[in-house]
């Protein structure tokens, strides 16, 4: 293992505190609970969005602390959901009294501590759950799809909503829509190494990817050999087409992912893919998004999103935002 | 033969912990790679770091009412391990700490009794059952064999052996199996043929306290 590391045990801790101090202009870090806020208090009667999840996807989540996004983040060990006490602290500190929303990925984990940590917060508070993963199959009677990049999507539309007035119950109602309105597929090329384990997660060989890959490195729907970008990306687009079946010439937007150790170059010959192979199927691309948002540590690969949008979910997209992961209009 | 009452004493919940230690470090790399092959490889590293913190806990909880050392515990558990097992094994301390008339002794039915409310409450949390691939498929037949031992008064030494054997058999009765719950669900036919970790732990868990329970 070749990484930065002082001490195993203080990973986090020394990531954390490098992260408050590189943006100290917008958010600051909280530990022990470990959570990131924003700088400022939050306005009183605007929503509080709380997000989180193991570290390891950086800049999801604490990237997309700040205005017009999220309120806090609750970061876990990496890999690993954070622990009810963070949501419950991050909750107690950013509610202006307008109610928290929890925005959480679909994980066992996620889920159990998420719910416990609303279960102990006792302000005003509802939750949605992210589950854009087709490489998955949806079952009520399994732990379903997994919640992956579009979570960002949904991070930054709700969080407009929530700045321009929305109450918990739109922003739920938005998230919802958003997060039915997306499909997600990715592709692994190599695995990752978490610090504490100091080897890779899963072995794969020189020639081969794993497709429909999660964002910790669990295997997807299957082991192939590496093929051309043009016949990756129309397998992935197959797959999210097949799911979210847009109607013609409905208005989309793009998002191609790096899962964190694939460069931009390679990212934009993917986005060229992608659009080429969208427009032949008469699907419109009217915004984009590309690089490195939902990672899996320093994992080769990409995942490609689709969000089919309606002008509530363009004009939000547009809204502007300042993070340290995403700032525009401001 | 131990005295009835020192079944969840503190010193007999720290004990246990580093009994339970021990042998968690000695299959650690066994435990990495099931988890390696149908999760990412994290369990191992959040039952290590939930035990060491437990143990950590000895001096602040050794003169505390027993409720209170539960709900400490359950606390650390939460908060310092995270993922699943931080939430389970949490819960699981949360309904063991609410249990009525801690003040009192608590002899072998009564301990029994707390298990089986434990991962009662854990079932809750985790929405799992029997035959998904998780810690669920030892720790349901356990707490139901408890169950039977308490109701049938049976003889406490052949009823933990007997506990021994059901948490070995359905902790391999989990390779067989496709996940539906947790991340190895993720991997439809393929995670078959595979242990599940969780179960693994679980059974290395329950094998550990019967077996130093029947030794005493």
């Amino acid at each position: 293992m070749k990484k930065f590391i002082n001490k195993t045990d203080d990973f986090l801790k020394e990531s954390l505190n490098g992260f408050g101090k590189a943006h100290s202009d917008i958010i600051q870090v909280n530990l022990e609970p470990s959570f990131v806020s924003r700088k400022n208090k939050t306005k009183e009667g605007k929503v509080s969005l709380i997000s989180g999840g193991g570290s390891g996807h950086e800049p999801m989540h604490g990237g997309f602390v700040g205005h017009g996004m999220l309120d806090a983040a609750c970061p876990g060990f990496v890999f690993s959901a954070p622990a009810p006490d963070q949501m419950q602290a991050a909750a107690e500190h950013v509610d202006s009294g307008a109610g928290v929303l929890f925005i959480v990925k679909n994980y066992s984990g996620d889920i159990m501590n998420f719910q416990m940590g609303a279960e102990m917060y006792s302000g005003k508070n509802d939750s949605i759950v992210t589950n854009d993963d087709v490489a998955v199959e949806d079952s009520t009677f399994t732990t379903g799809r997994r919640g992956v990049a579009a979570t960002v999507l949904v991070e930054k539309i709700v969080g407009s909503l929530a700045e321009n007035g929305g109450s918990l119950e739109e922003c739920k109602t938005l998230g919802e829509k958003v997060n039915k309105n997306a499909g997600t597929m990715g592709v692994a090329f190599t695995s990752c190494t978490v610090p504490a384990a100091g080897k890779p997660t899963f072995d794969i060989g020189d020639d081969e990817m794993e497709f429909g890959v999660g964002i910790h490195g669990e295997p997807g729907r299957k082991r192939e050999k590496i093929q051309p970008s043009k016949t990756i990306v129309g397998n992935i687009l197959d797959a999210i087409l097949d799911n979210l079946k847009p109607e013609k010439n409905e208005k989309t937007l793009l998002f191609v992912n790096g899962m964190g150790g694939t460069p931009l170059t390679e990212l934009y010959l993917v986005y060229d893919d992608a659009c080429q192979i969208l427009q032949s199927k008469g699907v419109e691309i009217t915004r984009s998004l590309v690089g490195n948002y939902c990672t899996s540590l320093e994992m080769q690969g990409a995942s490609i999103t689709l969000l089919k949008c309606d002008e509530e979910i363009l004009k939000n997209w547009d809204a502007p935002v300042h993070t340290a992961a995403m700032r525009w209009g401001m | 033969m131990k005295k009835e009452t020192e079944f969840m004493s503190i010193n007999f919940l720290i004990s246990q912990a580093k009994n339970i230690q021990k042998v968690i470090d000695e299959n650690a790399s066994e435990i990495e790679a099931l988890d390696q092959n149908i999760g990412d490889g994290d369990h191992i590293f959040n039952i290590q770091r939930g035990l060491k913190l437990v143990i950590e806990l000895e001096g602040t909880i050794k003169d505390l009412p027993l409720a209170k050392a539960l709900n400490t515990i359950a606390m650390k558990v939460l908060s310092g391990i995270g993922g699943s097992s931080g939430a389970l094994f949490g819960t699981f301390f949360i309904s063991m700490a609410k249990s009525p008339d801690l003040d009192k002794d608590v002899n072998f039915s009564k301990a029994c009794e707390m298990i089986i409310d434990g991962v009662k409450a854990m079932k809750e949390r985790g929405k799992a059952d029997v035959g998904e691939k998780t810690m669920m498929d030892v720790l349901i037949p356990v707490s139901e064999k408890l169950s039977e031992i308490k109701n049938n008064n049976s003889e406490m030494k052949q009823g933990l052996n007997e506990v021994i054997k059901i948490a070995e058999d359905r902790m391999l009765s989990t390779k067989d199996m496709l996940a539906t719950k947790g991340r190895a669900s993720f991997l439809g036919e393929r995670a078959k043929g595979h242990i599940d970790p969780g179960a693994r732990s679980s059974q290395l868990i329950i094998d550990t306290i019967c077996k130093s329970v029947i030794n005493q």
